[in-house]
């Protein structure tokens, strides 16, 4: 128990001293999983909605492996991410790996699934004749999927909510991909991992909370953002 | 209607429209006009393609063949279809409202038009006022009744001022009460803006109170065309007859024929109608459930112009508002609507004899091939 109550100490006292690791740690985290979402925002969303809205052949095998991806394990993203930035893998050359770009690649590939399936329930669960009347008042076909995307704004808050939920707490990708390098790649949930392998359970303890602590906050200000377009 | 006619140009016009869902054809029509100003009903049983006949006209969906004109121009590509769309208004069963405020849907389409801010503006205002909803303009279109949302859907299309409004049955899922208040307000509306107006309406009542020419659908084809009065009292065939509920339809071959009067065997009854058809036809009678007289035995002996009198004894008494429907077992199944009050004056109920009553004129005669 005392552990626990060192932790939570540790946690405020490192806070309030505004410790530069921990912060650097911390914004690390926001920023690589909030990039890695903002990108499976601009292609998950097109994605859902085209899937969501529209019929062609091979849709379903499509949607199904978007399914498979809601699912996929992070170290195996973080194995294949690797195979390819590999100093001789096909995408050597860029010589990314072991850096942020890398784990926003990676988060971007468990995340974007995930966006895209939200995505495609909620333009599904629409009423297919009010695309009908959207058009008679006379949209164009990107007007129309706008407004379609409008109408399903609390389901689509909710994609968001799920895909920067599944990164920022993920862990193995990230590690994999980039190497929980001090002061450069180290982010909340490798160095959670690292301090608890060194024993230094009263430092994991605080960045859990502190992991906690910014999930809270972003999942917050969109749920407040959620409900008042509900109220809107 | 007089256009129809007169053979002026229609504003829309469809030639050699076919759909086909999987295999299936659920509409055939080689041709389809609708004319300035006129109020077109479109009426048909469930299934009969009255919707999908709609949705080709607006151009909302694509026929698997044939090519929609408006006022004689083709409408091919996509951008056509997109200034047809912006040139009309389409009313669903469903109020199909956008989840934002009454004032976001009326004035969305307006936006989506390009039309300008102060017009927008002014039109929301005028038509929220015109469908009694101006209170209203403020809440969020999902707590509205269905009554108060049906009425924002209707506004929001007059707001767009359209130069074709195409209704789907747009009365159809609300309540008695609230039906009737919208359909004469609507009624009032459609009569002061005069546009030009298709409605698809399964309603008889409705497509008699509103229309100017009705089209007859029934498995995806136009079975007849023609004011309503046409349509309702002289249905080209006995599905027609049987759909329209225009009265009792009863076979029969004409027995004996002088002079345009027809005797008309119908087991071994015989009633009289006007028709030329020559003895040995084989006919279908529709005897109109309102042009059905019904006596008392004892009063029937006076003097009437009616040719046809038919004895008979009260099987079933159906009140349908302020009419009850009587159908009476004279040898064959005969149903007269009368008023409530009359029922009560004569004392009926089931098994009351009676004499039903129905003029040779009021009889329309269909030939069987």
């Amino acid at each position: 128990m005392g552990m626990i109550f060192d932790g939570i100490k540790q946690a405020f006292l490192l806070l309030i001293h505004g410790d530069p690791q921990v912060l650097k740690i911390a914004w690390l985290s926001l920023l690589v999983s909030g990039s890695a979402t903002v990108c499976s925002l601009c292609v998950g969303i097109p994605l859902g909605a085209v899937l969501g809205l529209s019929r062609f052949p091979g849709r379903r095998f499509v949607a199904s492996l978007i399914n498979t991806g809601m699912g996929l394990p992070p170290v195996v993203v973080g194995l294949v991410v690797s195979i390819f930035l590999w100093r001789n893998g096909p995408l050597g050359i860029l010589h990314i790996m072991y850096t942020p770009a890398a784990m926003v690649i990676a988060q971007f590939i468990i995340a974007m699934p995930i966006v895209a399936g939200f995505t495609m329930a909620a333009t599904q669960q629409l009423d297919p004749k009010l695309r009908l009347q959207i058009l008679s008042l006379g949209a164009s076909r990107v007007q129309l999927v706008w407004i379609l995307l409008k109408e399903a704004r609390l389901p689509l808050l909710a994609a968001i909510m799920a895909g920067f939920g599944a990164i920022i707490s993920e862990v193995g990708a990230s590690m994999m991909v980039g190497g929980n390098i001090m002061g450069q790649t180290r982010v909340l949930t490798t160095a959670i991992v690292g301090e608890n392998s060194k024993g230094e359970f009263a430092y994991a303890i605080a960045l859990s909370i502190i992991l906690m602590a910014l999930v809270f906050l972003v999942n917050f200000i969109l749920t407040m953002v959620q409900q008042r377009a509900k109220a809107r | 209607m007089s256009q129809a006619q007169t053979g002026a140009e229609p504003i829309v016009e469809a030639k050699d429209l076919t759909v086909a869902y999987g295999g299936q054809k659920v509409l055939d029509v080689p041709a389809f006009q609708v004319y300035d100003n006129e109020v077109l009903g479109i009426i048909g049983p469930n299934g009969s393609g009255k919707t999908t006949l709609l949705l080709c006209l607006t151009r909302l969906i694509k026929p698997q063949t044939g090519v929609v004109f408006y006022r004689g121009v083709p409408v091919l590509d996509s951008k056509s279809v997109l200034r047809l769309h912006r040139k009309l208004a389409v009313v669903f069963q469903e109020s199909l409202l956008l989840n934002s405020s009454v004032w976001d849907n009326l004035t969305a389409g307006l936006r989506l038009r390009h039309v300008g801010a102060g017009e927008i503006k002014a039109r929301a205002e005028k038509w929220l006022e015109r469908f009694g909803i101006a209170a209203l303009a403020r809440r969020q279109a999902r707590t509205l009744s269905s009554g108060e949302a049906k009425r924002t859907s209707l506004a929001r299309a007059f707001a767009l001022q359209p130069e074709v409004l195409y209704l789907d049955e747009p009365f159809t899922a609300l309540d008695g009460p609230t039906r009737q208040a919208l359909l004469e307000d609507f009624k009032g509306v459609l009569g002061e803006t005069k546009v030009t107006t298709v409605i698809v309406t399964h309603d008889r009542n409705e497509a008699l109170a509103l229309t100017d020419r009705v089209a007859v659908i029934m498995n995806g084809h136009i079975a007849q065309i023609g004011t309503p009065a046409e349509v309702f009292s002289s249905p080209a065939n006995e599905e027609i007859a049987s759909f329209v509920e225009a009265g009792n339809i009863i076979h029969g071959v004409v027995g004996a024929q002088s002079g345009g009067l027809a005797s008309i065997k119908v087991g071994e009854h015989h009633i009289e109608a006007v028709s030329e058809l020559p003895v040995g036809s084989k006919v279908i009678l529709l005897l109109p459930y309102d042009d059905i007289t019904i006596f008392m035995p004892s009063s029937a002996t006076m003097t009437t112009s009616a040719r046809n009198r038919f004895p008979g004894e009260v099987v079933r008494m159906f009140p349908i508002g302020s009419q009850v429907r009587v159908t009476i077992n004279c040898g064959f199944p005969l149903t007269a609507l009368i008023t409530r009050k009359s029922a009560e004056e004569l004392g009926l109920k089931e098994g009351t004899r009676v004499v039903a009553m129905v003029k040779a004129v009021s009889i329309h005669v269909i030939g069987r091939h």
